[in-house]
């Protein structure tokens, strides 16, 4: 019953989300007396080899080759399939990420059992996982039993807990592709755009988020302004996207992003059923807006009234202030 | 060219979401029903492929309730040539019973591009178009903006994490759709008054093995009410502090 865990990365460092992934599968190992075994995939990763190897795992499969620099999820799914098999695995956690779900669901397909995607929660219930997972963005929470294994899951960001000390030092073993470069049925031609090191909304930790209230695309870089002096990251409503402010990456609600971060600062968000399924579960909501009858106050710790124009700036200079 | 769209009815996102008395589903009471967003930017890509290609088929599928005719007859009514609904009455199933059922009906369609939402609104899994695919032997795209089909391939951009990557894949192939791929037609009087006559056939759901139970159904942790800390820029040393000492976020 080992528990198998892909480790993402980005921008040479691994991510925030693969540790809490390390530390949730490493208490349930341990629970079971089980191994956690973990694989990362890319090009001259040895660094995140290293700064992984004692985060809970107790054996790091490492695949650092040329085939892995952008893979797809298309020929993953055999380096999945091949470790599950070589190492007794009964349980597979991945990040809830595209690659993250779209693993999982392969998987899924080919084990022949389903998917618990999106998970905020997951303990063993006897012999079965139990996990717990937003749906209807967050506008109701379902827990469910897998019941046979292997069970597969794909966890939330910002849900898990990253082990609090450091763990006796995994195995490295190195990995290499189970296919060549010419049985590819996908191929990642090219990448557009780069994002680099920018951290994607649904693993932010702080989120800035501005609606129809910033009147146009050019007053963003207020938000900007302030999501980098906290280490934050910028998000929109859906009326913003739809105007055409910001891109549809950036949008967070029912038929965006559904976001978790410890802060999400509102600016000139009335609070639309849609938007606040997609944020409500952030830990600390504040809300910045002119109208005091907005229903954004009625789910924010703290609101303050007024034109975000001049609280922004102001609150951009207190932060700094105060850190 | 054979294309087919998977879609799934959903609650209305403005839907407000009651649990009903057995605690583990929702109150369909009063519920307003529609084509799940990401599903209809995927109905809308197959019809748009037809369109650029000047030719070829486009059929829609759905998993669900007689009353999923209706969703069925917008799609129809937006342009695709036939629709099959694989008709479900009870309980909602499982990603993989999903897919093993859509997968069943595609196999006799052998279409050459299959569409999907990347996730319903509701359930909001992600699960069904890739698992469908793996059912089908065929590689998956998934999360794509823009679509460009050609004769044995297609190229697909996706926007993952920030980045937009250009993909290039052998068909036949599966792709799910997100937000940016399109924007979906209303469907015209002369499509409404064309989906009448258009086919619409019924096969039953087959049944296979659960492999997750549902325990509960909830109402999401209440959030505490908030409190307005103040107006205007007065208030922001006061929010400064409660962030710091009460709600110790930053």
């Amino acid at each position: 019953m080992n528990i198998l865990v892909l480790l993402e990365h980005r921008g040479g460092e691994l991510k925030r989300a693969a540790l809490e992934l390390l530390g949730e599968a490493r208490r349930l190992a341990d629970a079971r007396g089980a191994q956690v075994i973990a694989m990362a995939f890319g090009e001259g990763i040895a660094g995140i080899a290293e700064a992984a190897r004692t985060r809970g795992a107790h054996k790091l499969l490492i695949g650092d080759a040329p085939i892995y620099r952008r893979p797809a999820g298309d020929a993953l799914a055999h380096d999945v399939t091949k470790a599950m098999a070589a190492y007794g695995i009964g349980a597979l956690l991945l990040t809830a990420s595209a690659m993250g779900r779209e693993l999982a669901a392969y998987a899924g397909a080919e084990h022949g059992v389903t998917v618990a995607s999106d998970c905020t929660a997951l303990e063993w219930q006897s012999d079965r996982l139990r996990l717990e997972r937003p749906v209807f963005a967050g506008k109701a929470l379902l827990t469910v039993d897998l019941t046979r294994p292997p069970f597969i899951a794909t966890l939330r960001a910002n849900y898990g807990r990253p082990l609090a000390d450091p763990a006796p030092p995994a195995e490295v073993v190195p990995w290499s592709p189970p296919y060549d470069d010419g049985a590819l049925r996908v191929r990642v031609k090219e990448v557009i755009a780069e994002a680099g090191k920018k951290t994607d909304l649904t693993e932010a930790e702080i989120i800035v988020s501005g609606g129809r209230g910033l009147k146009g695309p050019e007053n963003y870089a207020l938000l900007e302004e302030l999501a980098a002096a906290i280490g934050g990251v910028v998000g929109a409503s859906r009326a913003a996207v739809d105007a055409g402010w910001r891109p549809h990456s950036d949008q967070v609600g029912q038929t965006g992003k559904t976001v978790s971060p410890k802060l999400y600062i509102a600016c000139g968000i009335s609070g639309a059923v849609q938007h606040l399924a997609g944020m409500s579960s952030s830990r600390c909501i504040v809300a910045i807006n002119k109208d005091k009858n907005a229903p954004i106050f009625q789910i924010a710790n703290y609101g303050i009234v007024g034109d975000l124009f001049e609280i922004v700036p102001a609150l951009k200079a207190e932060l700094l202030r105060a850190l | 060219m054979r294309i087919a769209a998977c879609l799934k009815r959903v609650p209305d996102t403005a839907t407000k979401i009651r649990i009903a008395a057995d605690g583990k589903t929702i109150d369909t009471a009063d519920v307003q029903y529609i084509i799940s967003p990401y599903d209809e930017f995927a109905v809308e890509e197959a019809i748009r492929a037809k369109e650029k290609l000047g030719a070829g088929e486009v059929f829609v599928l759905t998993l669900g309730p007689e009353a999923a005719n209706q969703n069925l007859r917008q799609a129809l009514a937006m342009g695709a040539d036939s629709a099959i609904l694989i008709r479900h009455d009870g309980a909602r199933l499982d990603a993989l019973q999903t897919a093993k059922n859509l997968a069943a009906a595609l196999q006799e369609l052998q279409p050459e591009i299959v569409l999907f939402g990347r996730a319903s609104v509701d359930a909001q899994r992600g699960q069904v178009g890739p698992m469908t695919a793996r059912l089908l032997g065929i590689p998956c795209i998934t999360e794509i903006v823009k679509l460009t089909v050609a004769a044995g391939s297609a190229c697909a951009e996706r926007e993952v994490e920030g980045s937009r990557e250009v993909v290039e894949v052998s068909l036949p192939a599966a792709f799910t759709a997100q937000k940016g791929l399109n924007e979906p037609r209303y469907p015209s009087l002369k499509g409404i008054m064309a989906a009448k006559k258009k086919p619409l056939r019924e096969v039953a759901a087959r049944e296979f093995p659960a492999t997750a139970e549902v325990v509960s159904l909830t109402p999401p942790p209440a959030r505490k009410a908030g409190r307005i800390v103040g107006e205007g820029v007065a208030a922001v040393p006061e929010l400064v502090r409660l962030l710091r000492a009460e709600a110790k976020v930053i």
